[in-house]
């Protein structure tokens, strides 16, 4: 049996809540933006896409530091919220952000696929039925995309996991207050004599990420049997 | 119901520009492929933006570029029964067909919901998911669906294009019961001239984005017979059937038709193309045709490159074709007394 410290089970704590909040607060955004992009024609349609997915090509250091640029103390969201009394960098809110950021682009990717397999003319048919677009949104675009927020939902979760570059920039890495499994296990890995203790979390990771998979899978067959 | 449209809308190279007014409840719009249909009726619905023009039905602009009018496509009541079935598939039968009558503001609302299910014979449907539903029993519960939200018309986009022979044929006297048994005026679209005498009265007939003329659904299948392959097809209303020598003997008006299918339904109807029937001056002394009738010539009308002859039956009408010498040969003119001789296996029993 390999030993847990009570900063480990706080990392795993951590951990999860980071991913659940990252998860839960990207939803709503997510959903909105994959609808723009599927089912809305606009100027700048391109840009906004790129925008979306920049993320998922750029470092998540890179990513960290424009939200430590933003949300820092001079930075130009930061400055104003630090009026309001509301400090982020190097909170755990600073975490859920870096995490939810950088695992966006894949939350958007699974609607998106998912919406585009909705045949417009269900659209056109609730539309001729009598519902305005946003009833379209709620009773016919809404439930059909549920696979796709399922399987979106669960990969962002997988990801926000994993969230190391961002976080460590904008939150930093201090136990029990920011310190995820990442951050636990690369501080660990700093010191030749807890290698035993990076182990442990690894694999407590390697668990924890396994099991959202699966649950990704399944989603994913879902969504293929719908097809 | 009175419509005008005055519509301009480009897709790359195609083009549909019409200028058309028309009133009535069992309207037609025939066309191949690529003429414009289907563009026409999603910019009635209000699917898709015409580029120029307006669109008026009874009165109502609902769509002007000069005074920048655009009615939504909920506010217009005009409900739309798809070539494929488009039913919701994470809703049972019950909540598709509930789904445009909740949306249908109360004053509107005066189909009954009880009635609607029992005249499509829906009743054993109602708790079923749609996704397991025969394609006749999904175009039914489409068809529900559109009547149930009410509409001021109905807009009905090839809905039998999807389904083989013998569902098309048994979906027909639904879809008829729209106008018979609700008063709800509907635009049926359809490439099929066969459907369209069967569904409508008036037709608008497009080609190529522009419309081509508007007429009666029979005079469209009298124009179309030079041009068709399968030449102008006869729908003949046949009695109940008695097995007479391996034939079938089906009464047809005064007459008795010999067919060699049979079926036990009443009220059957068959087809037989008007390149089926051969002309005699005379009886014939022997023929191996199962039916020869003395008939009248009622009239006689040009189509392409054929002459059709109206015959007149023991009271019943029928098509048939010939080219012109054989007109000068037999000497077919009005009134004149002709034979008609059509083998037993040439009608075609429709399903239903």
């Amino acid at each position: 049996m390999i030993p847990l410290t009570s900063t480990d089970y706080d990392a795993m704590r951590l951990s999860l809540q980071v991913a659940f909040a990252a998860t839960l607060l990207s939803l709503p955004f997510g959903f909105a933006v994959a609808y723009l992009i599927t089912f809305v024609r606009f100027r700048g349609k391109m840009v906004l896409e790129v925008f979306v997915n920049l993320p998922l090509t750029l470092p998540p250091v890179v990513v960290g530091y424009f939200l430590l640029l933003l949300l820092g103390k001079h930075g130009w969201l930061g400055s104003l919220l630090n009026d309001a009394g509301i400090r982020l960098i190097f909170t755990l809110k600073a975490a859920v952000i870096a995490s939810a950021v950088v695992g966006f682009p894949l939350l958007v990717r699974s609607l998106r696929v998912c919406m585009e397999g909705i045949d417009r003319q269900l659209v056109n048919a609730s539309r001729t039925l009598g519902a305005p677009w946003y009833d379209t949104l709620l009773t016919v675009i809404l439930p059909l995309s549920t696979p796709g927020l399922l399987a979106g939902s669960s990969l962002m979760f997988a990801r926000s996991l994993g969230e190391f570059g961002a976080t460590i920039i904008v939150a930093g890495n201090i136990p029990g207050v920011t310190q995820t499994i990442p951050l636990a296990i690369y501080e660990y890995a700093s010191s030749p004599a807890s290698e035993t203790m990076a182990l442990a979390l690894c694999l407590v990771s390697v668990v924890i990420s396994m099991a959202v998979l699966f649950m990704h899978e399944l989603m994913a067959r879902k969504m293929a049997r719908r097809d | 119901m009175q419509l005008s449209m005055n519509v301009k809308k480009s897709f790359g190279d195609f083009t549909l520009s019409t200028d058309i007014e028309f009133s009535g409840n069992r309207i037609g719009i025939f066309g191949k492929s690529g003429s414009g249909k289907s563009t026409l009726v999603s910019m009635l619905a209000g699917l898709v933006a015409p580029d120029d023009g307006e669109i008026v039905m009874d009165g109502e602009c609902l769509f002007s570029s000069a005074r920048r009018i655009n009615t939504n496509p909920e506010q217009r009541r005009i409900a739309m029964v798809f070539q494929q079935h488009c039913l919701f598939p994470h809703l049972s039968v019950k909540n598709n067909l509930l789904y445009g009558f909740k949306r249908c503001p109360a004053k509107y609302r005066t189909i009954d919901f009880d009635a609607l299910v029992a005249v499509l014979k829906l009743e054993e449907l109602l708790g079923r998911g749609v996704t397991n539903l025969s394609g006749g029993e999904k175009q039914r519960v489409a068809l529900g669906r559109a009547i149930l939200a009410n509409p001021r018309l109905l807009l009905m986009d090839e809905p039998l294009s999807a389904l083989d022979d013998s569902l098309r044929f048994q979906i027909i006297p639904y879809l008829k019961s729209v106008s018979s048994e609700f008063g709800i005026p509907y635009l049926f679209i359809s490439h099929s001239i066969v459907e369209m005498r069967l569904m409508t009265d008036t037709v608008l007939a497009f080609e190529k984005g522009a419309m081509l003329g508007q007429t009666t659904s029979e005079q469209l299948a009298r124009n179309c017979m030079g041009s068709s392959q399968v030449g102008y097809i006869n729908l003949l209303n046949l009695g109940l059937p008695s097995p007479v020598a391996g034939l079938y003997s089906y009464p047809w008006g005064a007459a008795q038709l010999l067919i060699s299918s049979g079926s036990e339904r009443t009220g059957s109807t068959a087809e037989l193309s008007s390149k089926d029937i051969i002309l005699f001056k005379q009886h014939p002394e022997a023929i191996s045709a199962r039916n020869l009738f003395p008939c009248t010539v009622c009239s006689l009308f040009n189509s392409g490159r054929k002459i059709g002859v109206e015959l007149d039956c023991s009271g019943n009408t029928l098509i048939a074709e010939v080219v012109q010498d054989a007109v000068n040969e037999l000497g077919i003119v009005p009134k004149s007394t002709i034979f008609a001789a059509i083998k037993a296996s040439a009608f075609r029993l429709l399903p239903g």
